[in-house]
């Protein structure tokens, strides 16, 4: 499947589904879209990237085994869980700060969480199709 | 209170840390443990003798009814004192019988644990916390009795009687949890106090077939008892202490307690007096051919606790005051001849009545004890033993049209277990000593201090009982007849039957002594009833149901993903069918339905026609294709059904498993040989079935009155409590967050899974 144009294609699919994953995961709490199809939407765009140049390729770019996203990942989502607790409040109330940021619009504890969620899809999808694709 | 009785637990875990210092001279610190565990519950001994209970209560779940509720009476009172008593004695005697074992740590943490178990058993007042107890003690027993880890035939004993007490256990879990359900309580007190509600209730006899289940096994009773001689296997101090003192006593506990609760019926009392007078009489004969010390105590023990449940059976104010009695008599001379046996074994390592003698003129203070314990065993005046044999006697006579039959069983077993008791405790000791013994020495005064502790106490109570009667015995009393009236115990209650048929058992007894001589071959001579006894039939049992286990699991564990499918999707169907068979209520509202749209029409189409390539192409990757359109169209249902997060995760998430399914079907070869057509026919028939079923199914759901109001919630709180318009990913990351964050971590582990599985594989390879 080492067609040039599939090659070139997927030089600049790269960049732009990762950033399109980006924006589905910022989006999500208003419009459809979320963490979860963000890490999936973004391990597409990987795979997609090792199919045209192969997987040692995509491994170069990347510089780390995607299996540590799992960890931050899951980290970030307990964390942002267990934010609450040292204001006071219960494990995973709801926290926002008052004002929305530039670009990304407003900030709160769940969107630490959904970020926490696309790092572990994107770690987790990664990891099982590396994983395979080297053994086979 | 609770801190006396989990101090061994407590103990047990902070063991492993002061390894070191146990292993060197520190040991000699852990009998203090259970001594002023002793002395603790000592200190209650006059409250308890002026007929005081005392109740202590923690809340562990109250909400279901458990709670760590403690009850010291009488007979709590006694298996307290017994089991920290005997307990201290038994660590001092551990301090020098494995002195320099490289395992001596683990064994104090095993011993302690099971000294905490006990006692917890013993206390409780609740009677779930009571089985978790007894739980406990079997699980600390296994450990002791497999302490020579490295001996298979260790291993093997361990193994058998935690099956046998871990089973027994299980019935004890579900008779405690119907006697809680009939009797509306687990407390024992409050269940006491309605008793008469539970002997009408309609489960009662199945709660007492349980309770006697759980304390026939524990209690070594026939048919049960075979794993009792094989639990021998343990270090003396285990035999000790578990299978003579306290832990085999559980199930004589048990029945005890539930006596004034669950006894006094005709089921009761028959099922105790047969299963406790076989057992008793049948061990004792057994006891009387062994050579080997351990083993004929082994007999012995299981015999005496056959004579327990005997009496606990017969029921009467007597018979009662004779076990409560017994078990202190039994306890006290039965631990002294095996911490004797021990000590034996240990100088000169064997065990082997047959060989043994004149060991008096090398250990004297050990032959001593030895000879009291025996002496007491054999109920001789004025040893204890002595007054607990009159009671047993004086309970058989009095009891009516069976008095003489009984009698004479209890006569019987007492003469042979007299000749069981002289010759673990009297044979070694006298005649000539051997050469080979010659060299034999007294051991290190915590190994022999002990025995004659508990030997004199055998003596001092038979000269003084007044010593226990009422801050001990009276209490004990108290509490398994459930009356207050008083009792005495006497030494000397003149010439009577009773009397007499007390000199004619040590008559008989000594007899059988002086013309019996145990040998190879009258042992081999019970070898050949072997085949029909408990033990063999168990195991054949065993054996049936280890196979009958591989059978099924390798009939349906094959190790086909597809058999694996077959099997589920076929059970499902026959469910489900037999559910829909029992009555549908499915119509279609055709009102309710909206208009059907072209689109609608042709993703429907293309799905069909995705799924005839599917079932009928002969490229695998062909098919993963066609799955994948069939997926994408789904899709687009969703999307037309306003799902538009259902819609992009399912897109993304086919993409990914065409992705996948590809990358691995790359690799196989080509479709060498196809399934054979009546497979294929079958497999499509069942498709078809389950498939059918489903639509019903979901039809028949559409018919159900639909209420909506989680998912009114749902949106009309999204924004208020959660700032997010996207419902579905307010609950994913707000409303559901913890279901959400198991999730991702559900997923991480599937990834590590996949990963260490694959990579290991690649490791083996590079092996080879």
């Amino acid at each position: 499947m080492k067609t040039i144009i599939f090659k070139t294609a997927s030089t600049y699919l790269l960049p732009l589904l990762v950033l399109f994953s980006v924006f589905i995961l910022l989006r999500g709490h208003y419009l459809p879209g979320g963490g979860f199809v963000g890490g999936l939407i973004a391990s597409i765009a990987f795979v997609i990237h090792s199919f045209a140049n192969g997987l040692e390729q995509t491994k170069s770019l990347i510089k780390f085994h995607p299996g540590f996203l799992m960890p931050i990942g899951l980290c970030i989502a307990l964390l942002s869980g267990a934010a609450p607790l040292l204001v006071g409040q219960s494990f995973m109330t709801g926290l926002w700060f008052e004002d929305p940021l530039p670009v990304i619009g407003m900030v709160g504890s769940a969107l630490f969480f959904d970020t926490g969620v696309y790092l572990v899809v994107i770690g987790v999808t990664l990891t099982i199709i590396f994983t395979i694709s080297e053994t086979l | 209170m609770i801190i006396a009785i989990l101090s061994g637990f407590i103990a047990a875990a902070l063991i492993p840390l002061l390894s070191k210092i146990i292993k060197g001279k520190g040991s000699i610190l852990l009998p203090f443990l259970p001594l002023s565990l002793f002395v603790y519950f000592a200190s209650y001994l006059p409250k308890i003798g002026k007929g005081e209970k005392l109740n202590f209560v923690y809340e562990w779940v109250p909400s279901f009814g458990i709670n760590l509720s403690f009850h010291l009476d009488g007979l709590s009172m006694l298996f307290a004192l017994l089991i920290t008593g005997i307990g201290t004695l038994v660590f001092f005697y551990t301090y020098s019988y494995l002195k320099g074992h490289v395992y001596l740590d683990r064994f104090y943490g095993y011993l302690s644990m099971f000294m905490a178990s006990m006692l917890g058993l013993v206390l409780s007042d609740n009677i779930i916390t009571l089985f978790i107890f007894w739980e406990l003690t079997s699980i600390s027993s296994f450990f002791l009795i497999g302490f020579n880890n490295d001996d298979p035939k260790s291993r093997k004993s361990a193994l058998l009687a935690l099956s046998i007490t871990g089973m027994g256990g299980l019935f004890l879990l579900a008779g405690m949890l119907l006697l809680g359900t009939a009797g509306g309580s687990y407390s024992f007190q409050e269940l006491l106090a309605n008793g008469s509600l539970i002997q009408e209730h309609a489960s009662y006899g199945w709660i007492i077939l349980l309770v006697f289940l759980g304390a026939f096994t524990k209690s070594a009773q026939f048919p049960f008892h075979f794993w009792l001689p094989g639990a021998m296997k343990a270090p003396t101090p285990v035999s000790t202490y578990l299978h003579s003192a306290t832990m085999v006593k559980a199930g004589i506990y048990i029945l005890a307690r539930f006596t004034p609760l669950l006894g006094g019926t005709t089921e009761w009392n028959t099922t105790l007096i047969i299963v406790g007078a076989v057992t008793m009489v049948y061990a004792a004969i057994h006891s009387i051919f062994r050579m080997d010390m351990k083993s004929i105590l082994a007999y012995s023990t299981i015999s005496a606790l056959g004579i327990l449940v005997f009496l606990i059976g017969l029921g009467t104010e007597e018979s009662l005051l004779a076990a409560g009695v017994f078990i202190l008599v039994h306890a006290l001379y039965k631990a002294t001849l095996f911490l004797i046996t021990g000590i034996v074994d240990h100088e000169t390592s064997t065990r082997d009545v047959t060989v043994l003698g004149g060991l008096r003129k090398v250990m004297m203070p050990v032959a001593i004890a030895a000879g009291l314990a025996a002496l007491s065993n054999a109920g001789a005046p004025p040893f204890f033993g002595f007054i607990g044999k009159d009671l047993i006697y004086e309970a058989t006579l009095h009891f009516g049209d069976w008095a003489y039959l009984l009698t004479g069983a209890a006569i019987l077993t007492n003469i042979c277990l007299l000749f069981a008791g002289l010759l673990a405790g009297y044979k070694p000791f006298v005649g000539n000593l051997p050469a080979e013994f010659s060299k034999v020495h007294l051991p290190h005064p915590t190994m022999w201090v002990p025995p004659l502790i508990l030997a004199a106490l055998g003596l001092i109570f038979g000269l003084f009982p007044v010593l226990i009667e009422k801050n001990l015995i009276q209490p004990v009393f108290s509490s398994l007849t459930n009356n207050d009236t008083v009792i005495h115990l006497k030494l000397w209650h003149g010439f009577n039957v009773v009397l007499g048929l007390s000199m004619l058992t040590l008559t008989l007894g000594v007899l059988l002594y002086w013309k019996l001589k145990p040998s190879e071959a009258l042992f081999g001579k019970t070898l050949k009833f072997e085949l029909f006894s408990p033990q063999t039939i168990a195991l054949l049992f065993g054996r049936l149901f280890s196979g009958f286990a591989k059978f099924w699991t390798g009939f349906f564990q094959n190790g086909y993903l597809r058999n694996y499918v077959i099997t589920i999707l076929g059970f499902l169907t026959i469910l489900l069918g037999y559910r829909l068979y029992q009555g549908v209520n499915f119509y279609v509202d055709t009102a309710k339905l909206t208009e059907l749209t072209i689109y609608e029409v042709i993703v429907v189409l293309i799905m069909i026609v995705s799924i005839i390539f599917t079932v009928f192409s002969r490229s695998r990757l062909v098919a993963v294709a066609s799955l994948g359109v069939i997926g994408y169209s789904i899709c687009l249902i969703f999307l037309f059904y306003s799902a538009p997060d259902l819609a992009m995760t399912q897109f993304s998430i086919d993409t990914l498993t065409v992705i996948l399914f590809v990358l691995v079907i790359y690799n196989l070869p080509k479709y060498k040989t196809f399934s054979k057509r009546r497979i294929r026919v079958r497999d499509g028939i069942l498709s078809l079935f389950f498939g059918t079923l489903i639509a019903i199914l979901t039809l028949e759901v559409l018919a159900e009155p639909l209420n909506r109001e989680t998912s009114i919630f749902y949106a009309e709180s999204a924004y208020i409590l959660a700032k997010g318009k996207n419902v579905v990913n307010v609950i994913l990351v707000d409303f559901r967050g913890l279901d959400t964050i198991v999730e991702i971590t559900v997923l991480v582990i599937a990834a590590i899974g996949v990963f260490s599985l694959l990579k290991l594989r690649l490791k083996s390879i590079e092996k080879e």
